[in-house]
């Protein structure tokens, strides 16, 4: 009786539970706190953070931190690589990659508005993660970017790792698009 | 108790949940017969076509009630509206996509695939088919996935792209790329209003109805823009990082806008460059079938080479910018 009596309360609870919780975004605390925790863990840093050469070697460069391949940084053309088995390269900042679908840059994934995730929505990071594709509805992500990995995360978590990432400083940093593989064919029919 | 809870879920519109569609084509209502299209089923024909690799498509709509037509460049479908497009390639019918709209914010989305008799079709698994047909030697049709399918038809605001007011104006374009003259049987806006199937839209819609207002040459390629790209670039549904608004009224505009977009081999290249074919992006993507660079990034693996030709002419003659 007391069960029956509660279900409909407790449902009710947790109905204007959610929609308070979607009221209050901003200041998120602890949601933010389990972002940080999988971005470390997941490894975004290796790829979204350059490199930079300290007296130990190679370090992260954490006043870019997360703001992807660096614009001031021009790479010359890709080099040719021998006919396999070797059969991709990167760049010291660990930023820039070549290979076989040509040239890729990591993303700035901090919140600057016109050249990071600054003007993104929470809605449009999912369906980039759920699309696969650049922008939520482009061309495919590219290597090395390991996105079949991040479809495997809850949503609750996707949406903490957008939250941490829109916490972040903004880095203005403009990536190169991405260069096509010069050898592939383009069918003209 | 029950009567407490039901009225607390029907506002939730998040978990209202849409019918699973039917396993067969067979049973979605679209015939009344095998092979035989259902009278309630209106046939239509869009001015400006989707490029599909050259596939030969028909379409039908069944709406149970009127569109509200307050909105012309957004109908509101009634709810229960279904619209289907066949999809066939060298004269095998492969595949048929259906739209259901089973709540005031619930669509259905479905494919299904052509059995081998042409007898009937069936439910594509949500994640699509890769390889449903080859269109040309090497290359395969693929039918989309449901996330393919929400990229262009929306994710809310659902929309069925082929039936709007300027794809059934009867105003329309004699040059349109892969269009279909209209026919005895396909449904126009005069048929819509004869039949009470809109309602609210503007008082002056058959005597002016839309049409892209320019020279031949820029109405044709601004319809196939509407028809290939502004189901994405549009300012109404913003890609972040991106001003471009390839819908009729903003596409000249926003493409024109001062900034550089990678042409591979060339350094001065803009989303559009006029007088400069070689320079525009906009002709790359389009004419390219590779994945980093291809545009549309779904659904055609063959270049349309009557498209490619059309706005390479269009660019070439476009009267140059001044510049500030």
């Amino acid at each position: 009786m007391t069960l029956n009596r509660s279900f409909p309360l407790a449902a009710l609870g947790l109905l204007l539970g959610a929609s308070l919780a979607q009221a209050a975004a901003p200041a998120q605390p602890k949601l933010i706190r389990r972002g940080a925790y999988l971005v470390s863990i997941a490894g975004c840093h290796d790829c979204h953070t350059p490199l930079k050469m300290g007296p130990k070697g190679p370090e992260p460069d954490m006043t870019r931190m997360l703001s992807g391949h660096p614009d001031s940084l021009k790479m010359p053309p890709a080099p040719k690589l021998p006919e396999g088995p070797w059969g991709w390269a990167g760049s010291l900042t660990m930023t820039a990659f070549t290979g076989p679908w040509g040239v890729s840059y990591s993303a700035n994934l901090t919140p600057d508005k016109e050249t990071g995730l600054g003007s993104w929505t929470e809605a449009q990071f999912l369906q980039m993660v759920r699309t696969r594709r650049h922008l939520g509805q482009g061309r495919p992500i590219l290597p090395p970017m390991p996105v079949q990995n991040l479809q495997l995360v809850s949503e609750p978590d996707l949406k903490a790792i957008f939250a941490y990432l829109q916490s972040i400083p903004a880095v203005h940093n403009r990536v190169p698009v991405p260069i096509e593989p010069a050898a592939t064919p383009i069918p003209m029919h | 108790m029950r009567a407490l809870l039901l009225p607390v879920l029907a506002l939730t519109p998040a978990l209202a949940k849409a019918p699973a569609p039917p396993r067969l084509l067979s049973q979605t209502g679209l015939y009344a017969a095998p092979g035989v299209v259902a009278a309630r089923n209106l046939a239509y024909a869009p001015q400006y076509p989707l490029w599909t690799d050259g596939a030969a498509k028909a379409r039908w709509i069944h709406l149970p009630a009127a569109i509200d037509g307050r909105e012309e460049a957004g109908w509101v479908f009634p709810v229960g509206t279904k619209a289907w497009k066949e999809f066939a390639f060298g004269g095998r019918k492969v595949e048929t996509r259906l739209l259901w709209k089973t709540g005031p914010r619930t669509w259905v989305f479905a494919s299904y695939a052509w059995n081998e008799a042409q007898t009937d079709a069936v439910l594509v698994p949500e994640g699509g088919l890769a390889d449903a047909a080859e269109v040309a030697p090497g290359l395969r049709h693929g039918i989309p996935s449901r996330t393919d399918c929400r990229d262009c038809h929306g994710q809310e605001r659902v929309e069925v792209l082929g039936f709007t007011a300027l794809q059934l104006s009867p105003d329309r374009d004699p040059g349109a790329l892969h269009g279909e003259p209209l026919r005895p049987g396909l449904i126009t806006l005069k048929d819509l209003v004869a039949r009470r199937l809109l309602r609210g839209a503007r008082p002056d819609l058959l005597t002016r109805p839309p049409r892209i207002e320019a020279d031949p040459a820029t109405r044709t390629a601004l319809g196939y823009l509407q028809a290939n790209c502004a189901t994405c670039h549009r300012a109404d549904r913003p890609i972040p990082g991106l001003d471009l608004d390839l819908r009729p009224q903003a596409a000249l505009r926003t493409a024109l806008a001062p900034g550089s977009f990678p042409v591979p081999g060339q350094p001065e290249s803009r989303i559009l460059s006029p007088g400069h074919p070689e320079r525009s992006a906009l002709l790359h993507r389009l004419a390219s079938r590779n994945p980093v660079s291809q545009m549309p990034p779904l659904g055609t693996v063959r270049v349309d080479r009557a498209a490619v030709d059309h706005l390479r002419r269009w660019i070439a003659d476009l009267p140059p910018v001044p510049s500030h």
